[in-house]
């Protein structure tokens, strides 16, 4: 190519409801949640505490009946309000449009929880580099774009929340799940750049480091039934995000394991099988 | 799938590598899991199946496309003997399948996935004011296990079975085929799937009528009895009540002979607490040696039980957590038996025979010298199930476990059952590990038309067992 692209700034329109509504504090403060990968384990789980909280919901995922289920789970736990899309968040041109009209659906947003990823599978990506690509598309180029149309909307209001879920296999590249490890470890530095920007604009970033947890994406894993229980990582997760944290290592007990892992010396790390 | 190799080796032919790429056993990350150990509440018997979660309604009979070996919906595995096993066959855990889909609070009519467990209900329906129309002496049974083995409660006389508060439910084939089953509409398959333990098909939503509470506190009373003829006057005497049930000490003879505690309680009228139920703390985190329970330990725990009622005659407001579930406190207590578990032996027998069949069968326990914690008594009402293989009928229930002791507690349970039948009762199918083909057949004569609604991917041990039917796989 030889034309230079010229920069195009990624700037939601704001919300359709006039200006006056806007000042004016709505009568019951419920909270305006946009989730992004609605129907995965553990955004389901924390979206059922936020509907018995009564917060204000809209849904996006991939499937449209998963959708349907969930949305009418969450609407009888108590959801002051409910709305979906369907959408494949890999089709990034389609993110504009898409939350702008989520943020109008809301009538305004407090918190983006992307929680959508693929796990992916690491001998498929090892063999073949299209599949490696993919990987990194869903779980990191799309995240993205999603959070530099989100931040921006965030740091001109001067508040708001990014709750993103990242994951422990970041923290070390390890060779049985590496190219998800590496998704996840560049939405990490991703995130942690972001924060550094926006946080002096009242915006929170908090990136959130699950360990295994049972859920569908890991039902057929091997020792699953260890696993972490899908809603006590979901309370602290609400938690976390209430008490406007960075980083949410979840169980906590994957903040020292990791601390090990990363210190480990490559001359030895190298070796293991991990 | 193409392959990133810079290599001559890219000249391998595709279908080879790519077999070396998608077999789970090649791969490093996740892999696919063999059978494991599936327990039933009894841990006896157990056996190897592959469990295969269901998260979505849609996912059965797509995930179970080229299993071998038939496949079985199962829930919490509360059932006590082999009815949510399948050995070396295919387990439909439905337990992520738990989604609340439609609550009325004008009619009190619940609809939610059939994965989801009473428990949860519970965590949803107090709060606003509801409880379960019917419930099982645990809550920690799904939806659909408590529609398909039609369970009763404590209020059995007033309000039948389980299925009764059941208005309708869908139920997949494994053909693909998706059936609303109520009264009224394919009322054929809604009976043989009411009792039908998941043979029929996989139950993927249902809808439940609960009852509406002011209060979680229930108006208990206590009553210390001895003998079966004073536990019958007091089932009269306390007929207007709600929940009644008796615990029974099977141990002592003699003067002590069928001594118990007479318990009946009513919801509370005046408003309390609506509160949810913490989460239980406690949990038995091994296997206890089975040695710990025998003739002696359990006549002492029998003796304080009863005394720890210290007045022939308690009044008091008591929660409901643990009027209805004293054991789900202790999550794992089935640990308490040991390794080699437990079995149940549960009858009912009609009123005609109900009183000498059970001294009868109480005698004979004593006899044989097994010593049990938990026998619980009761009646069954006349209000009819809406199962076909349903188990209540008008008469005396009686309950009790019993160690695995190999040379006494098999026979025993044999002889149990011949008296049963003798009696014109019949047992639990929920609850047994030993009925033999006999015994069922006679038990459930209507057994050869159930059969044909089994749906033909479906079967379990229990049936294999009791039916002799191993034909299908």
């Amino acid at each position: 190519m030889s034309t230079q692209p010229s920069i195009q700034h990624s700037v939601l329109a704001a919300p359709a409801t006039p200006a006056a509504s806007l000042a004016a504090k709505p009568v019951t403060a419920s909270k305006k949640i946009l989730v992004l990968g609605a129907t995965s384990g553990i955004a389901e789980a924390t979206c059922r505490i936020w509907a018995a909280e009564g917060a204000s919901l809209f849904l996006v995922a991939r499937n449209a009946e998963k959708l349907a289920a969930v949305a009418a789970d969450l609407k009888v736990r108590g959801a002051q309000y409910v709305d979906t899309a369907v959408a494949d968040l890999d089709d990034t041109a389609k993110h504009p449009e898409l939350l702008a009209h989520a943020i109008n659906s809301l009538t305004g947003l407090d918190i983006a929880y992307l929680a959508h990823g693929v796990l992916g599978e690491q001998s498929a990506a090892e063999a073949d580099f299209e599949v490696a690509a993919q990987i990194f598309h869903t779980n990191l180029t799309a995240p993205v774009s999603l959070l530099t149309w989100l931040a921006n909307f965030f740091v001109q209001r001067h508040s708001g929340v990014l709750a993103v879920i990242s994951s422990v296999a970041g923290d070390r590249g390890r060779k049985s799940n590496y190219v998800y490890g590496a998704s996840k470890a560049g939405l990490s530095a991703f995130l942690g750049g972001l924060r550094n920007r926006v946080d002096r604009e009242g915006v929170t970033v908090l990136t959130i480091k699950p360990g295994p947890t049972k859920t569908a994406m890991t039902a057929s894993m091997k020792g699953s039934e260890k696993f972490a229980d899908v809603n006590v990582v979901a309370k602290s997760i609400v938690a976390a995000i209430a008490a406007k944290k960075d980083t949410l290592y979840v169980p906590f007990q994957w903040q020292p394991i990791m601390f090990i892992i990363r210190n480990i010396p490559e001359q030895v790390f190298k070796k293991l099988n991990l | 799938m193409p392959q990133t190799t810079l290599s001559p080796e890219a000249e391998t032919p595709a279908a080879e590598t790519q077999a070396a790429v998608t077999h789970p056993a090649a791969s490093s990350g996740p892999a696919s899991s063999g059978p494991v150990p599936f327990e039933s509440w009894g841990r006896y018997p157990t056996y190897k199946a592959k469990v295969v979660p269901l998260n979505w309604q849609g996912d059965f009979p797509g995930v179970a496309a080229g299993i071998h070996n038939g496949a079985l919906p199962v829930g919490m595995g509360r059932s006590y003997g082999d009815v949510c096993l399948l050995k070396d066959g295919n387990l439909l855990l439905t337990t992520g399948m738990n989604r609340l889909l439609d609550f009325d609070p004008a009619t009190g009519v619940l609809t939610a996935e059939a994965g989801i467990t009473l428990a949860q209900i519970l965590d949803f329906a107090v709060p606003r004011g509801f409880f379960l129309p019917v419930t099982p002496g645990t809550k920690y049974v799904t939806l659909g296990g408590a529609i398909a083995n039609d369970i009763h409660g404590k209020n059995h006389e007033l309000a039948g079975s389980f299925g009764n508060h059941v208005p309708c439910f869908e139920l997949v084939r494994s053909d693909g085929s998706r059936r609303l089953c109520s009264a009224t509409e394919n009322p054929d398959w809604f009976a043989a799937t009411i009792g039908g333990m998941g043979l029929t098909g996989l139950i993927t939503w249902a809808q439940l009528r609960l009852k509406p509470i002011v209060s979680r506190m229930i108006d208990y009373e206590g009553i210390q009895f001895h003998g079966i003829d004073e536990f019958l006057v007091l089932k009269d005497q306390y007929k207007h009540v709600e929940y009644t049930v008796a615990w029974v000490d099977c141990v002592s003879t003699g003067r002590n002979f069928a001594r118990g505690i007479f318990m009946a309680g009513n919801n509370a009228k005046v408003p309390g607490p609506l509160t949810r139920t913490p989460e239980p703390k406690l949990s038995l985190p091994f296997d206890l040696p089975g040695f710990l329970l025998n003739r002696t330990t359990v006549s002492m725990f029998n003796t304080v039980f009863f005394h720890k009622q210290i007045k022939a005659h308690v009044k008091t407001p008591q929660d409901y957590e643990p009027f209805f579930y004293p054991l789900d406190k202790v999550l794992h207590w089935n640990r308490g038996y040991g390794k080699n578990g437990l079995l149940q032996f549960q009858y009912a027998i009609p009123w005609e025979h109900a009183k000498e069949g059970t001294i009868a069968i109480l005698q004979e326990i004593a006899r044989s010298g097994l010593a049990s914690f938990l026998a619980v008594l009761k009646t069954f009402g006349d209000i009819p199930s809406l199962g076909m293989m349903s188990f209540p009928l008008a008469g005396i229930m009686f309950a009790l476990d019993f160690p695995i002791k190999a040379n006494i507690s098999f026979p025993l349970m044999q002889r149990l059952g011949d008296m049963t039948r003798e009696y014109g009762g019949r047992l639990y199918s929920a609850k047994d590990a030993c009925m033999t083909p006999e015994q069922f057949k006679a038990f459930y004569p209507q057994w050869e038309q159930f059969a044909r609604y089994r749906d033909p991917l479906i079967t379990s041990s229990y049936w294999e067992r009791v039916t002799g039917d191993r034909s299908t796989l």
